[in-house]
């Protein structure tokens, strides 16, 4: 290795790609592509604010920071960072970082989500569902409104045919819990073949809580599903958007609902998904009324998606806005797990496991890989929020997932071809944003979501400082990551 | 590595694999920069195996594949797939002056 740097030694080196931040006193270095953060010494640092404006040769470095370091660790810490691609020799590109690599074909199912129902007892007029931005006409069009006990369980065998040993079912709307029966009898059906397949199956629901009652929260605590209920909040904030057809606000009816939910079905974890839109940005005040007076266990947090001409759009300001309010409630959570506090803002969580594992994706989810969408009559779609339309079906629960189709959406989404996101840092997380996003603002599910990008910058910015900060403050929290997913992979 | 800390998963990975590479330093014909280096291509160098790089090709592979023949059996662990020239077939590659050109010319081998 010396012979090789020796014969380097007379191009410049340069900066490769990375985002700098701090946490608890230290520098850290986000790595990019590989997504690997290390902590730089103060050689480490030097020499990065050396190379900031321009490229250097290792000798000119040494020389100019001769009089701080000495000449030995200056060109270790060179060699270090060359190793870990953090620098590197001018004009020299590393060949495999724009690789375009195709996942491993046929990629195991992990999840599908049932629409047993495009039919919804609310009219929220954010939905993606039924309002202006819609992409399945689920009032006219040729799907089922219901989907029927057959196909649910066409669905079950078209998941446990293509899962591995765990499989997940999520059970999804218009409004899940109108179309109860079918999924309590899928739910019992689901269980008998998985135990003959010698599979594992999990189910889980979203539902907006209305159609709560005693005998449906008993069969959900009792088969342990998960459930997350989409609630906004407070009663004006939930009831400015979360209406009744009749254009009633919801929230007196599932407050009481919700609470029944809470106090009975104690076996899993249940979460609050909230929709945030221009008028409704309170993180912290929605929150707290989320934990605190329903006892919610975490709450996560989505900008509605709309196009931009929506009232009730977020533009800039209020990505702003929202990041500002994401960060104080981020740095709660620091405070709270600093101390092996529970702290519910699930946002920040599943990040940090994120930057734990290091992932750097070629796709921005599992979406048309390993989750899958089923429509009310069992056309597989790219995700749930595509369930019904023609131009994204993946095949059928009955027919299989049509490969050629799969592959072809795959070639299309790939990173590798998103070139607005190839100068930006956050790529390896974000990878362009969810495809239903940016099919409502761009028409076409292969751009990337450039109207958010600060945000994701900021948001992902915030949450490395928190896990840098939790990297010293409490590292064992962290490593929780790796030991559920050890505890997992024992399931295995 | 002594002054970067690998603090995530994927950092310690990179320090493995960094710490690993200066242990085995094997590298590819077609690596750049140029490096020198003695040509002991083989599967350990870089994950694609022989018959096809990472993108299905042979453009990619650690070594141009008409090397294969002569690199492997002569200084990898090969030799059992081809002739052993040192005791049984001394002149297999007798018509074969340069395997780029001529490797029509090898012929099989069989037990005497």
């Amino acid at each position: 290795m010396t012979s090789i740097r020796k014969g380097l030694s007379l191009i410049a080196l340069t900066r490769r790609e990375f985002h700098q931040f701090e946490g608890a006193g230290r520098h850290y270095l986000y790595l990019v592509p590989s997504a690997a953060i290390f902590e730089l010494d103060a050689p480490g640092q030097a020499i990065l604010q050396s190379l900031n404006e321009k490229g250097r040769t290792e000798d000119s470095l040494v020389s100019e920071l001769s009089d701080r370091f000495p000449t030995s660790a200056v060109r270790e810490t060179i060699a270090d960072l060359v190793n870990v691609r953090a620098i590197g020799y001018e004009h020299q590109r590393d060949e495999d970082s724009s690789v375009k690599m195709l996942p491993m074909m046929p990629f195991p199912l992990n999840t599908v989500v049932l629409n047993v129902t495009n039919q919804c007892n609310l009219a929220c007029t954010y939905c993606y569902e039924y309002g202006e931005d819609k992409i399945v006409d689920t009032e006219h069009g040729k799907q089922s409104k219901f989907m029927s006990e057959a196909t649910a369980k066409q669905s079950v065998e078209f998941l446990l045919r293509e899962s591995g040993r765990i499989a997940h079912m999520t059970f999804f709307g218009g409004e899940t819990l109108l179309n109860f029966p079918v999924l309590k009898s899928t739910v019992a059906y689901a269980r008998q073949r998985a135990a003959e397949a010698g599979k594992t199956i999990d189910f889980s629901l979203t539902t907006n809580a209305t159609l709560l009652k005693p005998e449906i929260i008993e069969f959900l605590a009792e088969n342990d599903i998960g459930v997350t209920i989409s609630m906004d909040g407070p009663k004006e904030l939930q009831n400015r958007f979360r209406v009744f057809h009749n254009g009633e606000g919801s929230y007196d009816v599932v407050a009481p609902k919700i609470k029944e939910l809470l106090r009975r079905h104690r076996s899993r974890p249940i979460g609050a998904r909230v929709t945030l839109t221009s008028e409704t940005i309170d993180v912290t005040r929605i929150y707290r009324h989320l934990t605190e007076e329903f006892g919610f266990w975490e709450v996560g947090f989505a900008p509605v998606t709309t196009s931009p001409q929506q009232q009730y759009a977020i533009g800039d300001s209020g990505f702003d806005r929202m990041l500002g309010q994401f960060r104080e409630l981020g740095h709660e959570f620091l405070e709270h797990v600093a101390v092996n506090k529970h702290h519910g803002f699930s946002n920040v969580k599943d990040t940090l496991e994120e930057i734990h594992k290091g992932v750097s994706k070629a796709y921005p989810c599992g979406a048309g890989l390993g989750l899958l969408g089923v429509s009310t009559d069992g056309d597989v779609a790219v995700c749930h929020r595509f369930a019904g339309s023609d131009n994204h079906k993946l095949g059928t629960v009955r027919d299989g997932i049509d490969r050629q189709a799969q592959t072809e959406f795959l070639e299309h989404h790939h990173i590798a071809d998103k070139t607005d996101c190839h100068t930006c840092w956050a790529r390896p997380l974000c990878a362009g944003g969810c495809y239903h996003e940016a099919h409502v603002r761009y028409g076409t599910t292969e751009r990337p979501n450039l109207h958010y990008c600060e945000w994701i910058r900021g948001w992902t910015d915030t949450c490395l400082q928190i896990y840098g900060e939790l990297a010293v403050r409490n590292p064992d929290f962290l490593a929780r990551f790796d030991r559920d997913e050890a505890k997992a992979e024992a399931v295995l | 590595m002594t002054h970067l800390k690998a603090i995530n998963r994927k950092a310690h990975r990179v320090e493995e694999f960094v710490n690993h590479a200066k242990d085995q330093d094997v590298v590819a014909l077609q690596q750049t920069p140029a490096q020198p280096h003695i040509p002991l291509g083989c599967s350990l160098a870089f994950s694609p195996g022989w018959e096809a790089d990472s993108t299905g090709g042979t453009a990619g592979l650690c070594q141009p594949v008409e090397r294969d023949i002569f690199d492997c059996h002569l200084g990898c662990f090969w030799p059992a797939h081809v002739p052993d020239q040192l005791n049984h077939a001394p002149n297999w590659t007798g018509k074969c002056a340069t395997a780029q050109k001529d490797w029509r010319k090898l012929d099989l081998v069989f037990p005497g």
